[in-house]
């Protein structure tokens, strides 16, 4: 069984802007990122759609100590973000200075744009990620 | 089902970069293991191993088939376990399987890691592999910026002042700094007893709120176990302890894991089937090693492991209640914090503890008395392997 949609095309329309899930034809959950199954129930009868990508901060963390390769990124602020359709995806927050990160921004609303990760040698190349920023 | 009982262990120091290969390091965990359970390496049936990044701390793939020669059990099968941080309680919990099973009698179980040897940066990196590398990894997630943003997430849940919170996890670095400072096998042995909560919260930020000392250290060490059936253990000690409860369970990236966030479901799994089987309940164990990777996930894993209510084990650990004489002596060792985190080697490091403690061997300080049963819990990744395994004495 093929999966209906997989990493390397999930990128390629975050690289778009365009945050791609997968809505189950069984029991109407959002499934994102993709996987073979639904979330909810485990059915794999699900089709391709495209997410709001707007949501809300859940949590959050400003990184100081980088992995090898990413020195040059810190600092920097990792959201989970519960999107309005659901699911909760990671990403980073950008517009915003990483210091300042506080519990304020716990139930932030977000919008959605990307940013790609170039890749290192054991990565297998790029992946993009949601870039969010803070609707004001 | 036979009965599984532990009949020696073995340890080496946990510590700093090595200079020491693994299959150095497990070789002497292991004979410690193998001549304190009255045997000759011939004796054991197979060899099951825990070790995570060896490839990468020392170009070495395949360890397990390399130690078994090097400590003369020639041509035994010989098995590598990777479950991250989790990877050597896997070994065990396996080779209690095989040992329950009859298929065999005597197993060798245990672990090594060079995580130390490999540098921050190296070492952050790798341990960035264990969690989703393709949905996960671009965002620059890092294994404290995993327990920095459930940090904040138990804060907005259970409705704690962060402030407040980052105070009582100051107090979990503080009580396993304590202990560690007496083990002579922890990385920081002799250090770090007069630990304040404003060191801890002066020290440098890794990934807001945690900072330096609210994070294990990097580590290199090994440690083994030598696991028998019931007949063959009671020819070998008069002191065995028994395996009668033992759980694992598993669970996918981090943000799938929302509907149960901040707490970890494969715990609260895994945990429940290790009572389950052996029978007891939260109540009855008198000491745990768990998974303190990062003082948050003390109080975590304290709360899923059901010995205090959920939003309250800091309350529990300021009030002594986690500590040695309290409710349940958590961590005696001085746990990944302070005695170390070779995580290939961790989980059996904690068996180790546990089995020392329930014979009652371990130096004065920080002995449990009278304990009876013993409970280790093992955390690989963000999550997505976790092991526990109960102990109890068999005499
Ligand atoms: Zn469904």
């Amino acid at each position: 069984m093929e999966h209906k949609l997989i990493f390397k095309d999930y990128s390629e329309a975050l690289k778009q802007n365009k945050l791609l899930g997968l809505k189950c034809r069984a029991c109407g959950a959002i499934t994102t990122p993709p996987k073979m199954v639904c979330r909810q129930c485990a059915s794999p009868d699900m089709d391709i759609i495209e997410l709001k990508g707007s949501g809300k901060i859940r949590t959050f963390t400003t990184v100081y100590v980088a992995s090898e390769g990413r020195e040059d990124e810190v600092p920097y602020t990792i959201v989970m973000v519960e999107l309005d359709d659901g699911p909760w995806i990671m990403g980073n927050l950008g517009d915003f200075d990483p210091a300042q990160a506080s519990m304020e921004l716990v139930g932030k609303k977000v919008k959605m744009g990307h940013k790609v990760f170039p890749g290192d040698k054991y990565s297998a190349g790029e992946g993009a990620r949601p870039l969010f920023s803070l609707v004001n | 089902m036979k009965k599984v009982a532990v009949v020696g262990v073995g340890e080496t120091n946990f510590s700093g970069p090595q200079d020491k290969t693994e299959v150095e390091l497990f070789a002497e965990a292991a004979m410690e293991a193998i001549t304190e359970s009255n045997l000759k390496p011939e004796d054991i049936k197979a060899l099951f191993i825990g070790n995570v990044l060896g490839d990468f701390s020392e170009g070495q793939g395949m360890v397990q088939a390399f130690a078994a020669e090097n400590i003369g059990c020639h041509h035994v099968p010989a098995n590598k376990y990777e479950g991250a941080c989790a990877s050597a309680s896997m070994a065990i919990r396996d080779a209690f399987i095989w040992v329950a099973s009859g298929f065999y009698d005597i197993v060798l179980a245990g672990g090594v890691e060079r995580a130390a040897t490999m540098g921050t940066g190296l070492a952050t990196r790798t341990f960035a592999m264990f969690s989703d590398a393709r949905y996960e990894y671009p965002s620059g997630i890092t294994f404290p910026a995993v327990f920095a943003m459930l940090t904040h997430l138990y804060a907005d849940t259970y409705g704690i002042p962060l402030e407040k919170l980052r105070e009582q996890m100051a107090k979990v670095s503080i009580q396993s700094y304590r202990h560690g400072s007496v083990n002579p096998r922890a990385q920081f042995f002799g250090k770090n007893a007069d630990m304040t909560v404003e060191k801890v919260l002066g020290s440098f930020m890794v990934s807001s709120p945690l900072t330096l000392h609210d994070c294990c250290p990097f580590s290199d060490g090994a440690a083994a176990v030598v696991l028998a059936s019931e007949e063959v253990a009671k020819k070998l000690t008069g002191k065995p302890v028994y395996i009668t409860g033992v759980g694992q369970s598993s669970s996918g990236p981090l943000c799938n894991q929302s509907d149960y966030l901040p707490r970890i479901r494969a715990r609260e799994i895994s945990s429940r089937r290790a009572y389950d089987m052996a029978g007891v309940t939260p109540q009855d164990i008198d000491l745990c090693e768990l998974h303190d990777c990062f003082s948050i996930a003390s109080l975590i894993a304290a709360e899923s492991l059901g010995f205090f209510e959920f939003g309250k084990a800091g309350e529990a650990w300021e009030k002594g209640e986690a500590d040695i004489g309290g409710r349940v002596a958590i961590n005696p060792s001085g746990g990944l914090k302070s005695k170390g985190h070779p995580i290939g080697a961790t989980g059996a490091g904690q068996v180790y503890e546990v089995t020392r403690q329930l014979r009652g061997e371990v130096e004065p300080e920080r002995q449990v008395e009278g304990a009876r049963t013993g409970l280790t819990d093992t955390l690989g990744g963000d999550g997505g392997t976790l092991v526990n395994i109960i102990l109890q004495r068999g005499w």
